[in-house]
């Protein structure tokens, strides 16, 4: 299995250590519910060094990833970062990336830890095959570490460490400074729904950022958080994860990621599929659902509608904050609308769920 | 972790308290540990058949759904209804207030098969 820079760090706190695609990662510390609810709270201190980072220069650089992506990236502004994906010809998804516009000739997407090597083969095939020179793209996965810091304390903390203007630093932009002496990307985003920072820094530097953080954030309640809470604070808001509601059988339309898919842009790969998915209409859709009965969903199991079978589950869970059962499903148009009454296959037993908007929790 | 002298223990990580006839049925130390937080618990009806190394009842965790199997062979006679809304007792007393079915056995001495503690602790530790 691969290891973070931050592997032993993990094993001295006691961390339980999962194999989370072909990665060595810390699924919990204290527990999932106690991590959970100390992001909501206070703040969290995630190692994601697995994450990939892929970096694209050169004077066509834009026209490239226009044609790369779903997503307007003509959009951005030197210091912006943008949620996007890649599709594949037939419309269905290669991974969801976020973009980071350094100039309008350097960019750099962070991509799916799962999906680096995946991605990266995609991303030259694509410049291959079109007819765009001057564009150079590199795979930095290994060079950079990642820290993502998130909850309701994040500035105070990260603001310890550095002379950054971190009030002034927006949702969904970065900037390049130093933080604790050493220059890194400093990012205003994350997976929880809540305020924070996500970290791009030399990996050699992990293990002392991250002990500085936590000496910074331990009397604001910072606590070490794994991937079981990680899923559980992504679910509570209803972001996407690759592998379940998202894979290369679904397409950013079905999925809820039409507000990001922009088929009014230049042609981009998949372009064609999706403008015909749109014009036939969807057969099935994103939805939220929350449980009406003592049960908890579970990927894969069965969603009906009276008799007939509309969907199925591609993520569930308790949610810690609400202490009720929460899924993402996919499911017929018919079945999508707020509130309508579902059941779930909980095991051999049908169990009553309701249509709900996500987030579930705001 | 605990591993009580008095109770009998299951290689599903069970224990077992024997009451004449009655036995009262929990998971272990190293299996609510292992589980995490536990988020529901789900409890077969008072009157049910057990068999026993059959599954009787699930125990989830925030993760994953694991199956509790019935140590021995019998009748349920009682359910502890405090998990349903505190399922996490499981995890903070899982010998004592986590107890979760009591079983009036078909052969009292079927209980005599199980491990006892010292049996069991050489399980885990051979697991690790």
């Amino acid at each position: 299995m691969q290891k973070t820079p931050l592997n032993q760090i993990h094993r001295d706190l006691g961390a339980r250590m999962v194999d989370f695609g072909g990665w060595d990662m810390p699924v919990q510390y204290a527990g999932v519910i106690e991590e959970h609810l100390a992001v909501r709270q206070a703040a969290g201190l995630f190692d994601v060094s697995h994450m990939g980072e892929v970096e694209v220069t050169g004077t066509n650089a834009l026209a490239y990833i226009q044609l790369l992506t779903v997503n307007d990236a003509a959009k951005l502004v030197d210091g912006q970062v943008q949620y996007s994906a890649f599709c594949y010809p037939e419309g269905g998804i290669v991974d969801d990336v976020t973009l980071y516009r350094f100039s309008d000739t350097r960019f750099m997407f962070c991509v799916n830890a799962a999906n680096i090597d995946k991605d990266f083969a995609w991303m030259q095939q694509v410049l291959a095959d079109s007819s765009l020179s001057d564009v150079t793209l590199v795979n930095r996965s290994e060079e950079f570490a990642q820290i993502a810091l998130q909850g309701p304390e994040s500035e105070k903390i990260l603001a310890c460490l550095t002379d950054l203007p971190l009030a002034e630093l927006t949702y969904y932009h970065f900037c390049v400074g130093e933080v604790d002496g050493l220059e890194m990307i400093v990012s205003r985003t994350g997976y929880t729904g809540e305020d924070g920072f996500e970290l791009y820094l030399p990996s050699a530097a992990a293990v002392d950022i991250w002990q500085e953080l936590m000496a910074a954030g331990r009397p604001l309640g910072l606590q070490p958080i794994g991937l079981g809470a990680r899923d559980t604070l992504r679910l509570e808001k209803g972001y996407a994860l690759y592998g379940h509601e998202l894979s290369r059988e679904i397409s950013p339309l079905e999925a809820g990621l039409a507000w990001i898919t922009k088929l009014d842009k230049n042609d981009f790969v998949g372009k064609a599929a999706l403008v015909a998915q749109k014009a036939d209409g969807v057969s099935r859709r994103r939805v939220g659902l929350i449980m009406l009965e003592r049960g908890i969903p579970r990927e894969e199991y069965p969603v009906f509608l009276g008799d007939n079978q509309v969907g199925i589950v591609t993520s569930g869970t308790m949610s810690p904050s609400l202490k009720v059962g929460i899924a993402l499903a996919l499911v017929a148009p018919e079945a999508a609308k707020s509130d309508t009454e579902l059941e779930i296959v909980v095991r051999n037993r049908r169990m009553k769920a309701k249509v709900a908007r996500p987030p579930f929790v705001e | 972790m605990e591993f009580p002298e008095e109770l009998k223990y299951t290689e599903e990580h069970e224990w077992v308290m024997v009451e004449e006839d009655l036995a009262v049925i929990g998971i272990t130390d190293f299996a609510q540990d292992a589980l995490g937080d536990v988020v529901f618990v789900e409890l077969p009806e008072v009157g049910t058949s057990v068999e026993a190394g059959k599954a009787f009842g699930v125990v989830e965790s925030v993760k994953a759904v694991s199956d509790v199997y019935a140590p021995l062979t019998g009748t349920i006679e009682e359910i502890n209804d405090d998990l349903i809304d505190a399922p996490e007792i499981i995890n903070t007393s899982p010998y004592e207030d986590g107890w979760m079915v009591k079983i009036r056995m078909a052969e009292a001495k079927d209980a005599d098969e199980l491990m006892d503690a010292e049996a069991y602790q050489a399980l885990i530790a051979e697991e690790s």
